[in-house]
């Protein structure tokens, strides 16, 4: 049981990582329909932002929410960069032809942005020192110490957070409401006198924001980074966001969070090797099941 | 030019400048190096100021003779030119296209490593018309062929390696367990949605590379299978001392020996394999399930009220597909000698389907344009091995921006009502 509780901790944390990358996926297919596939590697970017200034900053001591706060700012903002290029450059372009050519635009961002950054960066794996220490622990009398590190704890928080402002930015403010139409049909949108453009590349702008934020939280709580971490975290964050259903946010959140527990649950009690195919394998059987994921509108043929 | 248009323009150029500061500046201009413990920064401004300052000087020149628009016009009048050439004499490059693949291996300039990349080529052509059944002809994006091709290249090295039988019998033994796979996997996925179905199928690529990976027993792992056997011309194998008794391929010709014999023999295995495929799509196109493919493409609401049964077409161009990147998996493994699970990666999976949508869905010439391109920019770009990807996935937002149909897109269905109507 304390075991069960445990696991359960650690798989919330890693769905908050999940959820945040899986938003940005999510987001960007409900608006323009296609599959972000360099998502993933702007999210390693941010991972690689955040992991500089945390040396930088490091250097200065200054305190530690400070650093926090200031770094969160830094990967955002650079990040979001990289987003709007990507977005003006490989997928603009592309707006309105047939359907597989921003994916396959998409997929040589993709392999762009990895080989760019293992060029800058060397290919070496990144360490970081820890700069959170310790955690609160439960059942002290039980034979197995259920502890819940202040790194977790900063983790959770932080997408609560930060998933109650993008609620509210979204379901309440103009710009949430331009973004919202946009998703529903782009053309009436256009002819109401709202900027899809700009509405499209505020999409990537917050997405890629919000997937830097996962980053930062990914050098924090695995301590170690390299270009190839954008394949994997991106692909499960996909994974994610269709068993959510896509097109949905709250259901990328759920999809996040799932995706979490699975994968340590399975790797707690089956077995850590085959992990990654435990997640594969449940998305298989959610959409054979549920064809547009738990939270996804039913999709209606119309001929 | 206004002055004004000068302004603005340098204006813009400057915004250019200062986001490629952004861009740059964090991630090239402050390299992190491990020192004894931790990381260290190593700042490069130089670097940065370079591609900065590149990055101002383009957008300038670009914005100053709007060059964009004309080198637009010029990139697409030159394919166009390029592709109804190709289209109205088809029959003729293609002709000319074999002829060439026929007597390459002859010409003076080649050499082994002109033949290496040759066969690198073939290969991915023969994997481009392989998943072109799949992609082009029924339109399901298949973002995990690279499992088939792993199967095969698996069920050929085991069986060879544990029976000891010829290349002969395991090689149609390799694509009948790819085709099996395919269908085993196709069977349930087949119903979703294209997007779905893509990342279902990459899903599935990812699970399979993982099986090969942990499973030590039978795949031995991350070490991978060593010591395939290599393939024998009709019995005759490739060796430079064969046994008591036994012939090989120069004692039986009363050649001289030499390695060449055996890259040529693979060279034109990999070549009759690849036109097998060609041949087979092409026939298979004109009867009734190539036309059910081409269907189901188009409008699957449509073939389903005209008795079409979806699934199980779909799963028949799933199999077929996979059997033939089960064909050039045996190719792979026996060519290579060796195989381990880091051949069978995702990236494997994108080049092929990128060679089959820059090639222009569903047209066979595109395929091999596509291949020759692609592979070609890697081998150019070799000696900057650290580059070399880069260009690779550079090539393919560029021609996917101003061609984004293909180079040679040939959506037209085989077959139409009231004939060809020009």
């Amino acid at each position: 049981m304390e075991y069960f509780i445990q696991q359960l901790v650690n798989g919330i944390t890693l769905g908050s990582i999940y959820g945040l990358i899986a938003i940005g996926y999510t987001m960007v297919y409900g608006i323009i329909g296609m599959i972000n596939f360099a998502h993933g590697d702007i999210f390693m970017i941010g991972a690689f932002v955040a992991l500089i200034s945390f040396i930088i900053f490091g250097l200065t001591g200054v305190a530690l929410p400070i650093i926090l706060l200031l770094v969160l700012l830094i990967a955002m903002l650079f990040t979001a960069c990289y987003g709007w290029t990507v977005e003006k450059l490989a997928y603009k372009p592309l707006r309105g032809s047939f359907r597989l050519a921003p994916l396959i635009s998409a997929l040589g961002m993709s392999i762009v942005l990895q080989n760019y950054v293992q060029v800058a960066q060397g290919a070496r794996v990144k360490p970081m020192q820890p700069l959170f220490s310790g955690g609160l622990e439960f059942f002290k009398n039980s034979e197995f110490i259920v502890t819940v590190s202040f790194l977790q704890i900063f983790i959770v928080v932080l997408t609560i957070i930060l998933m109650g402002i993008f609620t509210y930015l979204i379901t309440k403010t103009d710009l949430g409401r331009a973004q919202r139409a946009c998703e529903q049909d782009r053309t009436m949108t256009a002819l109401l006198g709202i900027n899809v453009d700009r509405t499209i590349s505020i999409t990537f702008i917050i997405g890629s924001s919000l997937a830097s934020v996962a980053g930062m939280m990914f050098v924090l709580y695995y301590g170690v980074i390299d270009f190839y971490i954008g394949f994997l975290a991106g692909i499960k964050a996909f994974t994610a966001a269709v068993l959510g259903g896509i097109g949905s946010l709250p259901g990328a959140m759920l999809g996040g969070l799932l995706i979490g527990l699975i994968e340590t649950m399975w790797s707690g009690y089956v077995s850590i090797e085959y992990k990654d195919v435990a997640a594969f394998s449940v998305l298989i059987v959610v959409l054979i099941f549920f064809p547009t994921g738990f939270l996804g509108k039913p999709d209606i043929e119309k001929v | 030019m206004e002055k004004q248009d000068i302004i603005k323009s340098f204006k813009d150029s400057l915004f250019t400048g200062l986001i490629a500061l952004a861009l740059f500046g964090p991630i090239v201009g402050l390299r992190t190096a491990s020192k004894g413990e931790g990381l260290f920064i190593t700042p490069q401004w130089g670097v940065v100021f370079l591609l900065v300052g590149l990055c101002i000087v383009g957008r300038f020149l670009i914005n100053i003779n709007s060059a964009r628009r004309t080198e637009f016009k010029i990139f697409s009048t030159l394919t166009s030119k390029f592709s109804s050439i190709t289209k109205d004499k088809a029959k003729h490059f293609a002709i000319t296209g074999i002829l060439f693949a026929v007597v390459f291996p002859f010409l003076p300039f080649t050499d082994r490593y002109f033949m290496d990349v040759a066969i690198m080529i073939l290969t991915y052509i023969m994997l481009g018309w392989g998943l072109n059944i799949v992609v082009g002809l029924a339109g399901l994006l298949d973002l995990g062929y690279v499992a088939f091709y792993a199967v095969g290249a698996y069920s050929y090295a085991l069986i060879a390696t544990t029976f000891g039988w010829s290349f002969w019998i395991c090689l149609p033994l390799a694509g009948l367990f790819a085709a099996f796979f395919g269908i085993l996997l196709g069977f349930p996925v087949l119903r979703l949605r294209g997007d779905y179905l893509a990342i279902v199928t990459l899903g599935f690529g990812e699970i399979i590379r993982i099986i090969l990976i942990n499973w030590y027993e039978v795949t031995n792992g991350p070490d991978g299978i060593t010591g395939i056997p290599r393939p024998s011309f009709f019995g005759l194998p490739f060796k430079r001392s064969p046994d008591e008794g036994e012939m090989s391929f120069h004692t039986f010709f009363g050649l001289e020996y030499s390695t060449m014999h055996r890259i040529i023999f693979l060279y034109y295995l990999i070549l009759v394999l690849a036109l097998i495929t060609n041949y087979f799509t092409l026939k298979i196109r004109k009867l009734p399930v190539g036309r059910a493919w081409e269907a189901l493409r188009e409008d699957e609401i449509a073939c389903k009220s005209l008795g079409v049964n979806p699934t199980n077409t779909k799963l028949t161009a799933f199999a077929i597909g996979a059997m033939f990147g089960g064909f050039a998996g045996s190719f792979f493994a026996t060519r290579q000698a060796f195989i381990s699970p880091e051949s069978f990666t995702f990236i494997e999976s994108a080049i092929i389907v990128a060679i089959v949508v820059l090639g222009g869905m569903g047209s066979q010439t595109g395929v091999v344009l596509a291949s020759i391109f692609l592979i070609g920019i890697t081998e150019i770009f070799r000696d900057l091995e650290q580059y070399r990807m880069i260009a690779f996935g550079g090539a393919m937002v560029l021609i996917m921006v101003f061609k984004p149909k293909g180079i040679l897109a040939n959506r037209k269905p085989t077959i139409l009502m009231h004939g060809d109507k020009k």
